[in-house]
């Protein structure tokens, strides 16, 4: 394990190659308790659960394609990675910011808590799902490319963004988007066609393109984009119809 | 279109014996549904029978016992087939075009093997312990047991435990509180089952809602769960508990989804889920990250990962058709405690057609994965824990003897609380104060005399499986785990024999 371990200031290299994902882990806490707060992991090939349950402030860089469930229940890390991320990227996750420099795969951002994530390229099937929200507690989920069906499905709480930086069309190609979502709002820069159910289509006011500026500022700036590339083109959002889609479902 | 006129008729109607009625209207405060109105012009009290549920709440608490609830004489004509149940649901979905929501476990006759199955007893060939006069030992470890143990003997005669054991779960009596949520039960009542888990020794399961900050002392007594919402869920609270259950499913409604009323999601419940207020809380049918074994194993890893590999972690699933088979998958997955859970399951709601219908009792579920498990030389990886309708300290026992290492009780400690099964769990009334989270009528549960009655029920069976265990020459649980020689069946055919793994009685 320590051969796996160098260090260069006050960064830690550490090399994953011959690393499970328990050792991994086991490395990040005994860090994290001797105090170092800068951490580069290269040579990732899909090792999991990077950063599981982590209650810390550390800096994480990831070099390679980390695996599954990449920051599962962590609260305060802030991971990037450079490569792309495989499914459960910031599952659960309470807080800290994920920032991934390609593609994701399904449920990114299951069910997250607080914190955000931004990627940079496309995500999977039900990404941003049962993201929840409460008082001053808003995750963000940031997508810079396009999403698969079922982006934002029963959501209840907190933000998604997605810009489909890299569509031809205006058009979002995905389906049953918001599927029984009962709060938080999903952005969209273009349009889409059709949606799930229980949701509706809105224009956007001033307080939206506030959040949607701010958001897209950060994006830029962990990927390099100019700002008015991003906010070249009309942005809509979708709703829940009511807090409650399946209320009218059931009699006593 | 036309507004619709009912056909349906009160399923109970009030009786109030004038002679002993003084109008003191504790009725009229005491129900929820509004069923007892005074009416001060004419100093009478009234009941609207259509609102009456039969809880018994009015009758109890009457000062001058002037209550007769009693079934509606007015029934339609006898009929097997098409019983009263029958028409009356027909009726209302005729009526209204949904779903029909129910509460609690599957209220029907056919589906209990318990009462068909019989314990043995010594009679001259080995002789009865009397559990008075000598011990027995009825504590349970639930977790991994290792194959094998090396055991260090130092010079001096010093000895230490060479392998690393799993964690493990200490119960003092094989029987744990069943998973009921902060919002299908309000915090008075997990206040009661935490409380009373932790003076007893066993432990007490948080269901999907999270758990309240103020119930953090119990933590050692404390199955924290995950399901498919993963409401309440994060490194904090994975950490406040003995033990982490992922609930894949439930017996009372397999293979969908938890449905929270949007009655019952106040503030507090709305803040520790992170959900608008007054939404429903929904469960989705599937975890979004478990699609296969493989999946499982991922989040059984994920939470170990969370915790540090000190925590058990339990997999809860309905008994289905093919749960010997997805038992030996959980298994296989690295899970530490498997969770069945029977046909007769309770929830706090669930479609009737679902919970009467989906599943399969826990009695063969059992026997089919404990064989499945011994089979597989993979009985020792894990513990099991099975529920769904568990009524009694004789129960327990049958479970332990097809192959159970304890039960998990919900229905029964809702009773010892107050229930009374009016099944009316999903209105966030109950007159009980149980499956509330009105603040007003939730302070009908006092923890310190809730936790009492718990307690009390846990002693009381405690006691009897102790006079069982005694009765049959045995001293300890282990000698009955999946003994199935101390069963036998009455009334049952050769394959639920065969599925049982126990005799006909006189065989």
């Amino acid at each position: 394990m320590l051969r796996s371990v160098k260090l260069e200031g006050d960064t830690a290299i550490i090399n994953a190659e011959y690393l499970d994902h328990k050792s991994m882990n086991r490395i990040l806490k005994s860090m994290d308790s001797e105090g170092i707060r800068r951490v580069k992991i290269k040579n990732v090939y899909g090792i999991r659960y990077i950063g599981a349950g982590m209650k810390s402030n550390m800096d994480i860089e990831i070099y390679g394609t980390p695996g599954n469930d990449l920051g599962i229940f962590m609260d305060g890390l802030r991971i990037t990675v450079h490569g792309n991320v495989q499914d459960g990227c910031g599952n659960t996750m309470n807080s800290g910011e994920i920032i991934v420099h390609g593609h994701g795969g399904d449920i990114v951002g299951y069910s997250m808590r607080g914190g955000a994530i931004y990627v940079r390229g496309d995500v999977g099937y039900r990404a941003g799902i049962h993201m929840k929200g409460y008082g001053d507690r808003n995750p963000v989920l940031v997508i810079g490319g396009e999403a698969r069906d079922f982006l934002g499905e029963y959501m209840a709480g907190g933000i998604i963004l997605i810009l489909g930086l890299n569509m031809k069309k205006r058009m979002f190609n995905m389906r049953f988007v918001g599927s029984g979502m009962h709060g938080g709002v999903i952005y969209l820069r273009g349009r889409i066609d059709r949606l799930g159910e229980g949701v509706e289509a809105a224009e956007v006011n001033e307080e939206d393109m506030k959040i949607i500026g701010r958001l897209a500022e950060k994006f830029c700036r962990y990927f390099n984009y100019e700002m008015d590339e991003v906010m070249d083109q009309e942005f809509m959002k979708v709703i829940p119809l009511s807090h409650r889609p399946y209320g009218g479902l059931y009699t006593r | 279109m036309k507004r619709i006129k009912t056909y349906l008729q009160p399923e109970y109607v009030i009786e109030r014996l004038k002679d002993r009625c003084n109008k003191c209207k504790i009725c009229v405060r005491e129900c929820t549904y509004n069923v007892h109105i005074y009416n001060p012009k004419r100093d009478e009290i009234l009941s609207r029978d259509e609102y009456c549920v039969n809880c018994q709440r009015c009758v109890v608490f009457c000062p001058t016992k002037a209550i007769r609830v009693r079934k509606n004489p007015n029934t339609y004509r006898e009929n097997y087939h098409w019983t009263e149940e029958v028409i009356r649901s027909i009726k209302q979905q005729a009526e209204t075009g949904r779903i029909l929501l129910t509460g609690m476990g599957c209220d029907k006759p056919h589906l209990t093997y318990w009462d068909r199955l019989l314990l043995n007893a010594s009679q001259v060939t080995n002789p009865s312990i009397d559990p008075l006069r000598e011990p027995i030992e009825i504590r349970t470890y639930l977790g991994k047991k290792s194959e094998h143990v090396n055991i260090n003997y130092k010079d001096g005669g010093d000895i230490s435990l060479e392998t690393e054991l799993a964690p493990q779960l200490r119960l003092e009596t094989p029987i744990l509180f069943a998973a009921m949520s902060f919002g299908a039960v309000n915090l008075n009542v997990h206040r009661a089952l935490a409380r009373a888990a932790a003076e007893y020794g066993t432990y007490f399961n948080t269901g999907e809602g999270g758990l309240h900050p103020s119930l953090y002392k119990y933590s050692d007594h404390i199955i924290i769960q995950v399901a498919s919402g993963r409401f309440g869920v994060n490194a904090e609270y994975l950490n406040k508990g003995a033990a982490i259950e992922i609930k894949i499913g439930q017996g009372a409604k397999p293979g969908i989804g938890g449905h929270l009323p949007g009655e019952k999601v106040r503030e507090e419940i709305a803040k520790l889920r992170m959900i608008p207020v007054g939404t429903d809380a929904l469960s989705p049918a599937p975890h979004h990250d478990i699609y296969s074994i493989e999946d499982l194993k991922q989040l059984v890893h994920a939470l170990k990962e969370a915790t540090d590999y000190t925590k058990p972690v339990a997999v809860k699933i309905a008994a289905v058709h093919n749960s010997a088979a997805i038992a030996s998958g959980i298994v296989r997955a690295d899970a530490d405690i498997i969770v069945l859970d029977g046909v007769r399951g309770s929830t706090g709601a669930a479609p009737k057609v679902i919970r009467d219908n989906v599943g399969i009792p826990i009695e063969l579920a059992l026997a089919s994965v404990d064989k499945r498990l011994r089979d597989e030389g993979i009985r020792n990886e894990v513990s099991i824990i099975v529920s769904g309708g568990i009524r009694s300290s004789a129960d327990v026992v049958k479970a332990i003897a097809l192959g159970a290492d304890a039960v998990y009780i919900g229905t029964a400690a809702l009773v010892a609380m107050g229930c009374t099964l009016c099944q009316r769990c999903y209105t966030g009334r109950c007159p009980w104060g149980i499956a509330t989270t009105d603040p007003e009528i939730s302070k009908r549960i006092d923890p310190d005399v809730a936790s009492a009655r718990l307690k009390n029920l846990l002693q009381a069976w405690s006691m009897e499986i102790k006079e069982i265990l005694g009765g049959m020459g045995m001293n300890a649980i282990e000698s009955l785990r999946g003994n199935r020689l101390q069963l036998r069946a009455v009334g049952l055919n050769d394959a639920e024999l065969k599925v049982l793994g126990v005799k006909a009685a006189g065989e």
